[in-house]
């Protein structure tokens, strides 16, 4: 057997070039995978919500650049009956309404989960509150509130004959807040009704079947497996409703645009409307950045109150 | 919606005559006198062509002249013109995003107080100013205060026209309750409206947040009891023993709306009087138009009268028109371009006929243009040619600065009127509470 031995130049030849070599360097290859993906979250995440923060800091005005004023813009608010009442609403809607649609969303799941005729269809038929823009239904609810249009109104008074005048959905600030709320939960539920399906399926039927041969009644099947088994996805579920709830805008500001009397104004629609409309820029996103501390809450409330795994697997197993 | 006009367009449109003449603006005998006035000297750019923004119409004839009138000046001047109509709601943001990126459009026209706001990035227009002043009998008032910088002679907008929004009534409903037009006293008004809730067509006026109606109704209240958001210096003094009587007065007058005012919109008062729910509002002539061209609804459009607003305690009428104001920014490579156009447009062959097209929707700045034949053509339209002879303005009667636009913005004066209105708070609570928020958007105003 032979050997035959590569001249230097050959070797050299065949070395691999800076750039090979570069990219052959681990550290130096983790840092070029995560740069696109850290490039995207610089612009699109922590720029707008850095500027954000620094314009609540600012008097900046649309027109004229603002300088730093401090916790000025804060202090104001804390003085601002209107705020107050913002954060008020906003606490009262994304309660009511994150109630209404878990509630509503999974008696839905319950009964989706069933085998029954045309599941499929019934299925995609629940989601389309969801699919359509909320623009739309808002626009839609806006007409179903109207006071002078209302087919509510149009039913209970011409058709039926149960009022003797049209109802005032929108006209004075109790009625037109349960009636977002409405609006809300109608738009909401397909999303955790889905959701929640999906969780439900996930639950092996041999627990239900277990449970039957022990004599488990419905409710018990549904108090000591079906809960617990769905409390994580319920915990990721309401996070993110609550989330979406608290931040929401469109539906308010198409159906009242904060009113009667700025009554149904959240924190999104209230900053929105000084901000941009009043054009005090920096004062529209102090009223954006105070919402931060309640959705830190409502997210720390859900996944250290609801996503424990004691409430799953028992007490003493935290 | 976008529309760029070049120079092929313009030589395929051909004279507006054409346009006009589709629009049912016939061409009609001009009255309009121009003084014999030597146009400003300017030398348009090589190569110049310019961008415009300006709110969508609500008269399509508006459009259509509009945009005639610029392919004309293409044709003559070789200078492109693109005009971009957008959403009334947007024009706002648009202005401030070009203001403060320093880019975009060369022209915008937006409304009533916008160059006041953007007073900065603009250019002068007051050579083009006077010369239409001098050449078209004069600027109206309304147009003055709204194009010359505050305490001074200097333009920074440059009126195009300003819609208001009177009265609107059911001739017969009022005869029927014994009234043959709306009073001029605020007690009148109070019975007059009792007695429309009792025959069961009352009246109704806008206490939601709607731009143009709801401030109109909030601030002929005020300015009809002598009330003012400002003094002539500009200090904040509507918590004022002038605006708790306007807001007793709205506290008598509400119970004899139609139910539902708290929550209406620009569009609200439209549809209740359209359907005859309501026999008493104020709105632009717009209404009248709809009711008009609808065969279904011709019987109340020709039942339907028109009044300016009742003087109250107030001189005359106190109606502010919603301006139409051009402004030319200082980012434009080409401001002798765009004020070449803007004079064009606003020279009598183009003016007049975009001002007949109309119908009454927006009227003239310039006095000559009072002789316009839309004047002429429809009695229930002629109330609307003096609009910009109002003294009253957004901010009366102290200077127009940023925060008089943020307070109508914010809707201040008109929840103040709502709050007490549906008595969730006392006159003397919510003008605090008013005075406070306007405070905060002038204190840096002065």
């Amino acid at each position: 057997m032979s050997v035959t031995t590569l001249s230097s130049p050959a070797l050299a030849q065949r070395q691999p070039n800076w750039l090979v070599r570069l990219f052959d360097y681990k550290p130096f290859l983790i840092v070029m995978c995560l740069a696109p993906a850290l490039g995207l979250l610089a612009v699109f995440l922590t720029y707008p919500l850095g500027l954000g923060v620094w314009l609540a800091f600012t008097d900046t005005t649309i027109g004229r650049r603002g300088i730093f004023v401090g916790l000025e813009n804060f202090q104001y608010l804390l003085t601002d009956p209107l705020w107050w009442n913002a954060v008020f609403y906003s606490v009262f809607y994304t309660a009511v309404a994150t109630f209404g649609k878990f509630a509503l969303g999974f008696w839905l799941a319950l009964l989706l989960n069933n085998h029954f005729p045309f599941k499929s269809l019934l299925r995609a038929i629940v989601l389309l509150p969801w699919i359509v823009p909320t623009v739309l239904s808002a626009l839609a609810f806006w007409w179903i509130y109207d006071p002078q249009f209302s087919i509510i109104s149009y039913l209970m008074v011409d058709v039926l004959h149960w009022r003797s005048n049209n109802i005032d959905f929108l006209g004075s600030p109790w009625p037109a807040r349960f009636s977002l709320i409405a609006a809300n939960i109608w738009r909401g539920i397909p999303f955790v009704a889905i959701s929640l399906l999906a969780g439900l399926q996930t639950i092996s039927p041999s627990l239900y079947e277990a449970a039957m041969l022990d004599g488990a009644s419905a409710w018990q099947r549904f108090r000591y497996i079906t809960f617990p088994m769905m409390m994580p996805i319920l915990a990721i579920v309401m996070t993110f409703s609550i989330i979406f709830t608290f931040t929401d805008f469109q539906l308010v500001y198409a159906i009242t645009r904060g009113g009667p009397v700025n009554s149904t104004h959240l924190l999104a629609t209230l900053a929105f409307q000084r901000g941009i409309a009043g054009g005090e820029l920096g004062e529209g996103a102090a009223i954006a950045v105070s919402m931060i501390p309640f959705l830190v809450f409502a997210t720390l409330f859900s996944y250290f109150g609801l996503a424990r795994r004691k409430w799953q697997q028992g007490e003493a197993n935290d | 919606m976008r529309n760029d006009i070049t120079r092929r367009d313009a030589l395929a449109l051909g004279l507006s005559a054409a346009t006009i003449a589709a629009t049912g603006a016939a061409a009609q005998t001009s009255n309009i006198k121009a003084a014999d006035v030597a146009a400003p000297k300017r030398e348009i750019e090589k190569g110049a062509s310019l961008r415009m923004l300006r709110p969508v119409r609500f008269v399509q004839a508006d459009e259509d002249v509009f945009r005639a009138n610029a392919a004309k000046f293409s044709k003559e001047t070789g200078v492109e013109v693109k005009v971009d109509f957008v959403g009334w709601e947007d024009i706002n943001q648009q202005t401030a995003v070009t203001s403060n990126s320093g880019a975009g459009p060369d022209i915008i026209i937006g409304f009533s107080d916008a160059p006041h706001i953007y007073v900065d990035k603009l250019i002068e227009l007051t050579d083009v100013a006077d010369y239409l002043g001098k050449r078209y009998g004069g600027w109206l008032p309304l147009a003055q205060r709204y194009g010359k910088k505050n305490k001074s002679d200097a333009w920074i907008g440059l009126p195009f026209g300003a819609t208001a929004g009177p009265l609107i009534y059911r001739k017969s409903v009022l005869q029927s309750v014994g009234f043959d037009k709306v009073p001029e006293d605020h007690a009148g008004v109070v019975d007059l409206c009792r007695k429309l809730h009792k025959a069961g067509k009352p009246a109704g006026f806008a206490l939601g947040n709607a731009k143009g109606d709801g401030n109109g109704f909030a601030n002929w209240a005020l300015w009809s009891h002598n009330a003012s958001l400002l003094d002539e210096e500009g200090n904040v003094t509507i918590n004022s023993k002038e605006t708790i009587a306007a807001l007793n007065w709205v506290k008598e007058l509400y119970p004899t709306f139609i139910a539902g005012t708290p929550s209406w919109n620009d569009v609200s008062n439209n549809r209740a009087y359209s359907s005859q729910e309501i026999s008493l509002t104020a709105n632009g002539v717009s209404l009248y138009f709809s009711l008009k061209n609808d065969p279904a609804t011709k019987a109340i459009a020709e039942d339907s009268e028109h009044q300016l607003l009742p003087k109250g305690l107030a001189k005359v009428s106190p109606m502010a028109g919603l301006t139409l104001n051009a402004m030319v920014f200082k980012h434009s490579p080409y401001p002798n371009a765009a004020k070449a156009f803007l004079q064009y447009m606003m020279e009598k062959d183009q003016y007049e006929p975009w001002l007949n097209a109309n119908s009454g929707y927006w009227s003239q700045p310039l006095g000559a243009y009072a002789d316009a034949a839309v004047w002429s053509q429809d009695p229930k339209v002629r109330l609307f040619k003096d609009t910009m002879n109002s003294t009253y303005y957004d901010g009366y009667k102290g200077p127009i600065s940023t925060a008089t636009g943020a307070v109508s913005a914010d809707y201040v004066l008109i929840q103040m009127c709502a709050s007490v209105a549906t008595g969730a708070a006392t006159p003397e609570a919510a003008a605090a509470e008013a005075e406070q928020r306007c405070k905060r958007y002038f204190r840096r105003q002065r």
